[in-house]
């Protein structure tokens, strides 16, 4: 199953452990993490479920390519990272 | 006399309490935290607090009374239809309905317990029933034709930062935008007018600048105790409204400067209010390296400078829209700056003592009663 880690620098807002999760896409990953754990939705997607602008997300060390509808595939061993870009904020 | 102040600063909220010794701080929530906002709900001693993450988005919490800080909803605009365009006619660029900064909280009127009233940018009005567990834009605002033409002042997007409810009507709403002027509704809600009569926008082109929609009120407030009264502190200049906000008069004079961003109002008296002047819109300072604040008591026709413990060599401070408050009694004053400084006045401005110098940037200062 693929599995999803969090930037420690949204651990003091929300507990994220690293997971694994079912989910052959982006989306499908990050809807399970939130059906977990429903407050972290808000700070990653926006409330049109698209990636916050200053956050992003690598998949196996490279970034997503589609940040509006998080459609970027997964296998079952991708190594997902939900980072803190460091511009913006 | 009141006894708490609640200080939004880029990087927590502080909160000042008045003891034997005089005013000192008692407690810090958020520490490290861009706190925008807070308000306390008098009606069941509850507060509010807005916090904007950068990264992580805008956040609200609550703390009831007695209880922990607690992360509520976040008011979510609507989905943008398919194929339908919004262009923000300044940048031409096409507009996102998406939340970036909670720019006004305001309690909804006594008889509404658990109302709250929530102004946004990009420039949108939210409401709450439930004391912030939900919240429901304000569709008939948010649909008006008239929005497509509002732009922004302060931010690329235009905002509404000033909701004041009468006291006498809870249905009875005006509300400020920068810029898309002042807005009415007297129905709580449903139906909306423009009511910035009277207002002049120097930057716009000399055709336009009445045109009521562009107006850029930085702040407004109403007078409790006669609330067909409303000031403005405007981009350039200060308005005054005694006919319920229908038309409104340019004060011309005003000290040093009638530039500005934050007002007060006596609770009682409508011709007395307060004001912190900067350098024109190009510069954004106190006037001459000197922090005042200036005070009408007779409606505008004339205003005290005041100065009495406010630093009058090399200080360039300015307070932001929020920054300026007034308690219940009329009698205490405290304003807060981007540089960190916080003064309060317990005479109505005649003297000012300083609370605190070091404080990250201030955004929003409150009494606490």
């Amino acid at each position: 199953m693929p599995r999803v880690s969090f930037t420690p620098n949204l651990q003091r807002h929300v507990e994220l452990p690293p997971c694994e999760v079912v989910g052959d896409s982006v989306r499908a990953a990050l809807e399970a993490v939130f059906s977990e754990r429903p407050r972290a939705r808000g700070y990653i997607v926006d409330e049109h479920g698209a990636l916050r602008a200053h956050m992003n997300v690598f998949v196996n060390g490279t970034p997503i390519k589609d940040r509006v509808t998080l459609s970027d595939v997964l296998d079952e061993r991708a190594e997902v990272f939900v980072m803190q870009a460091l511009s913006g904020g | 006399m009141v006894a708490n102040l609640l200080v939004s600063t880029r990087k927590g909220l502080f909160e000042f309490e008045r003891g034997s010794d005089g005013w000192a701080v008692c407690d810090t929530h958020f520490l490290g935290d861009n706190v925008t906002l807070a308000l306390h709900d008098p009606r069941d001693g509850s507060d509010y607090a807005a916090l904007n993450h950068g990264h992580f988005g805008v956040k609200l919490h609550r703390r009831d009374k007695g209880g922990a800080w607690q992360e509520i909803a976040t008011p979510e605009y609507p989905e943008k239809p398919a194929a339908s365009s919004e262009v923000n006619p300044m940048s031409q660029q096409e507009r996102e309905w998406k939340l970036s900064l909670v720019w006004a909280l305001e309690t909804g009127g006594a008889n509404e317990p658990g109302v709250i009233w929530c102004g946004t940018l990009p420039g949108a009005l939210f409401k709450s029933s439930d004391r912030g567990d939900s919240w429901q834009i304000v569709e008939s605002l948010w649909n008006h034709e008239l929005r497509q033409g509002w732009f922004g002042g302060g931010a690329d997007e235009p905002g509404v930062h000033s909701v004041c409810v009468d006291p006498r009507d809870s249905a009875h709403v005006t509300v400020a935008v920068s810029c898309g002027g002042v807005w009415r509704t007297r129905d709580g809600g449903d139906n909306w007018e423009l009511c910035a009569q009277g207002m002049r926008a120097e930057y716009m082109p000399p055709d336009e600048a009445y045109d009521q929609n562009t107006q850029d009120p930085h702040h407004m407030e109403l007078c409790p105790g006669a609330p067909d009264n409303f000031w403005v502190q405007h981009h350039n200049g200060i308005f005054r409204s005694v006919d319920d906000s229908a038309t409104w008069t340019e004060i011309e004079e005003a000290g040093p400067s009638v530039f500005g961003f934050g007002v007060a109002v006596h609770p009682r008296d409508p011709d007395t209010a307060w004001f912190v002047p900067g350098v024109n819109d190009q510069k954004r300072h106190a006037v001459a390296g000197q922090v005042v604040v200036t005070r009408t008591r007779d409606g505008g026709k004339s205003f005290d400078v005041l100065r009495d413990g406010l630093p009058q060599s090399n200080a360039y401070d300015l307070a932001l829209r929020h920054a300026l408050d007034i308690d219940s009694s009329g009698d205490v004053l405290a304003f807060g700056s981007t540089t960190g400084n916080l003064w309060l006045s317990e005479n109505q401005g005649d003297a000012w003592s300083t609370l605190a110098n070091h404080l990250p940037p201030i955004y929003a200062v409150r009494f606490r009663e």
